[in-house]
C-alpha cells in the first residue's frame, strides 16, 4: 500500500515537474496593434548587440548590413554553445518567422515549435524589453541579408543537453522584473531600459551562482570572466568612481579616465554602444550611477 | 593533525617568499612585465593629452597636441623585444595581464603595426586643428583597442 502511495506521489512531482518546465509563451494578443517602425529597429538591434553574437567568427558585426550566418562559439561551463544562422534566409536563417515568433524567442527564450533556448542567448535580459521593441526589431531583421549556412549543434552532454529541463531553470533564475526598483526620473528609466534589458550588461558584469543564475544581491558588481581566468569589473557607482561624462566617453570611444583603452569582450560592447546616440548613452551613465553602492 | 599544520604553515611560507621573490625588480621577467607596463603608461600620458582635447576635457593647443602626437610615435616605433619576453604571460608571472597568446598566434606583429600606422595618421593631423586631431583620434583609440580585445586579460 505505502509503496503505491510513494509512487503515485513520485508520479505527481513528475508531472508537476513536466508541466511546470513547459515553455511560457507570450498571450496571443501581445502584439496586436502594434506597428512596426523600422528606424526605431535598428537601434533596438544595435542596443542589444545581436550582431555581435550572430556574424560568422572573425566577420565585422558593426557594419550596417551585418551577414549573421552564425558560428561562433561560446565556451561555458556547461559545454559549448554555437549561435545559430539568424540571417533573413527563408530556411538557413529566421527569414519565415512571424513577429510572434521572434517575439517569443527574444523575451521568453521559446522556439516557434515550443522548446526552450539555452539562456547564452540573453533572453534573461532581454525579456525587460517591450513588445513595442521587438516588433521593430523584427521588422529591421527582415532588411538584413541572407545566408544559406546552415546553424551548427551545441557542444553539451546530457543532462543540458535536454532542452525541457531549462524550463525549471527559468522558473528558478527570477523573472523579468527591474532590479532597480520604483520611480525614477525619465532618464534614469531610459538607462535601465538600455543596461537591464537590450542592453544585457548584467550577463557579464553580474555574478552567477552554480547553475548559471545572476546573483541579482550583486548586481553589476563584477563576475568572473566566463571564457578566461581574469574578472569583469564591478560598474557600480563606488566601484567605478567615475562621473556620468566619464562613463558616456568610455561607451563612446573606448577610452578611460585614465586613458586606458577598453579591452577584453567590452570592446565589441563599445563598438555598439558608440553607435548610439549620445543620449543613450548619457542615459546609461545616468542609470549607473543611480545604482546603490556596492559597499566595496 | 600537527603534521598537516606544520605541513601547510611550510606551504604558506614557500608561497610567500615566492611571492616577494617575483614581486623584486631583480628578478628578470617582473622587470620585464614593469618595462612593457610603464612603456604602456607613456602611452597613456601622451594619449590623455590629444583625447583630452578631442572630448574637450582642456582647450585645444595645435603645439602641445603635435608634440603628443610626436611622443607617440617616437614610443611606437622603438623596439619592445627586450621587456616583451617569452614565458612572461599572466599565470607565469605575478603581476601581468599579457595573454600567453601573445607568443603563439602570430597576430601580434599586425596589432603593432596597425596601431604604428594610427599614430602616423595622428602625427599629421594633430597639429592642423581640433577637427583634424578629432578624426585622427578615433583610429589610435580602435587600434589600442583591438590589441587590449585580443591580447590583454580582464582583471580589475
Ligand atoms: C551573447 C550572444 C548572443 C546575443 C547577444 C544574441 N544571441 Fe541570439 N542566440 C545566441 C545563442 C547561443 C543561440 C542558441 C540558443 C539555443 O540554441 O538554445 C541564439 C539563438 C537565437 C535565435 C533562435 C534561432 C533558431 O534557429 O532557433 C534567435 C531568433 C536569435 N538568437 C535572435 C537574436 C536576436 C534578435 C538578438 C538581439 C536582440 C540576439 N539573438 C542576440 C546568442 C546570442
Ligand atoms: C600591440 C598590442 C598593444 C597595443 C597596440 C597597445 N597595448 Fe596597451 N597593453 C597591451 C598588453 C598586452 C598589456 C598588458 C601588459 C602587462 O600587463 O604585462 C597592455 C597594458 C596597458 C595598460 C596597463 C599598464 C599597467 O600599468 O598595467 C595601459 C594603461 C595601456 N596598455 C594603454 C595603451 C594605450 C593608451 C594604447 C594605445 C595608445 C595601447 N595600450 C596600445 C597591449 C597593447
Ligand atoms: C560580453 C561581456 C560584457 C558585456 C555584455 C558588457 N561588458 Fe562592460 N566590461 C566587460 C569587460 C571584460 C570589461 C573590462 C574591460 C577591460 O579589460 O579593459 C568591461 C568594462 C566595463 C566598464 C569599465 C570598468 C572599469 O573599471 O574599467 C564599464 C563602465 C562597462 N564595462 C559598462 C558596461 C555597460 C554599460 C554594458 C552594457 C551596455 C556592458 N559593460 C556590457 C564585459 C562586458
Amino acid at each position: 500500500m505505502i509503496r503505491w502511495i510513494l509512487a503515485a506521489c513520485a508520479l505527481a512531482v513528475a508531472a508537476g515537474a513536466w508541466v511546470l518546465s513547459g515553455p511560457d509563451p507570450l498571450p496571443e494578443d501581445a502584439l496586436d496593434g502594434l506597428v512596426a517602425d523600422a528606424a526605431n529597429g535598428e537601434r533596438v538591434f544595435i542596443a542589444a548587440g545581436c550582431a555581435s553574437c550572430h556574424v560568422a567568427p572573425e566577420a565585422d558585426a558593426a557594419v550596417a548590413a551585418p551577414v549573421m550566418s552564425g558560428g561562433r562559439r561560446f565556451e561555458s561551463q556547461f559545454g559549448t554553445f554555437i549561435a545559430p544562422n539568424i540571417s533573413s534566409h527563408p530556411d538557413a536563417g529566421i527569414g519565415a518567422w512571424s513577429d510572434m515568433d521572434i517575439a517569443n524567442a527574444v523575451l521568453r527564450g521559446v522556439s516557434p515549435d515550443g522548446a526552450h533556448y539555452y539562456p547564452a542567448f540573453p533572453y534573461t535580459s532581454y525579456f525587460r524589453a517591450s513588445a513595442q521593441d521587438i516588433v521593430d526589431l523584427a521588422a529591421h531583421l527582415r532588411t538584413m541579408p541572407a545566408d544559406p549556412t546552415p546553424s551548427l549543434d551545441h557542444e553539451i552532454g546530457f543532462p543540458f543537453n535536454i532542452r525541457r529541463t531549462l524550463g525549471l531553470w527559468k522558473l528558478m533564475a527570477g523573472g523579468p522584473e527591474m532590479v532597480l526598483a520604483g520611480d525614477v526620473s525619465p532618464e534614469v528609466a531610459r538607462g535601465r531600459h538600455l543596461v537591464e534589458g537590450l542592453g544585457h550588461c548584467a550577463e557579464c558584469h553580474t555574478p552567477r551562482n552554480g547553475l548559471g543564475m545572476a546573483d541579482y544581491d550583486a548586481w553589476l558588481a563584477g563576475a568572473p570572466e566566463p571564457a578566461g581566468d581574469g574578472r569583469v569589473p564591478a560598474i557600480t557607482p563606488d566601484a567605478l568612481g567615475w562621473t556620468a561624462f566619464d562613463i558616456a566617453q568610455y561607451l563612446s570611444t573606448g577610452f578611460t579616465p585614465s586613458f586606458d583603452t577598453a579591452g577584453g569582450d567590452m570592446v565589441e560592447v563599445i563598438e555598439n554602444t558608440s553607435r548610439l546616440s549620445s543620449e543613450d548613452r548619457d542615459a546609461i551613465a545616468a542609470y549607473l550611477l543611480a545604482l546603490p553602492r556596492s559597499g566595496g | 593533525m600537527t603534521r598537516i599544520i606544520r605541513l601547510s604553515v611550510l606551504v604558506a611560507a614557500g608561497i610567500a617568499v615566492a611571492g616577494i621573490a617575483s614581486a623584486q625588480s631583480n628578478d628578470p621577467l617582473a622587470a620585464a612585465v614593469k618595462a612593457r607596463q610603464s612603456h604602456m603608461q607613456l602611452y597613456s600620458a601622451n594619449l590623455a593629452v590629444l583625447g583630452g582635447m578631442a572630448q574637450g576635457r582642456m582647450d585645444y593647443d595645435a603645439e602641445a597636441a603635435q608634440a603628443a602626437a610626436d611622443n607617440l610615435a617616437a614610443l611606437a616605433s622603438m623596439s619592445q623585444r627586450f621587456y616583451w619576453v617569452p614565458g612572461s604571460h599572466a599565470g607565469a608571472v605575478e603581476g601581468t595581464r599579457a595573454l600567453e597568446v601573445i607568443w603563439t598566434d602570430g597576430g601580434i606583429g599586425a596589432e603593432a603595426e596597425a596601431f604604428s600606422a594610427a599614430v602616423a595618421g595622428m602625427q599629421d593631423a594633430a597639429g592642423g586643428g581640433l577637427d583634424a586631431l578629432r578624426a585622427a583620434i578615433g583610429p589610435v583609440g580602435a587600434s589600442c583597442g583591438s590589441c587590449h580585445e585580443n591580447y590583454r586579460q580582464s582583471n580589475n
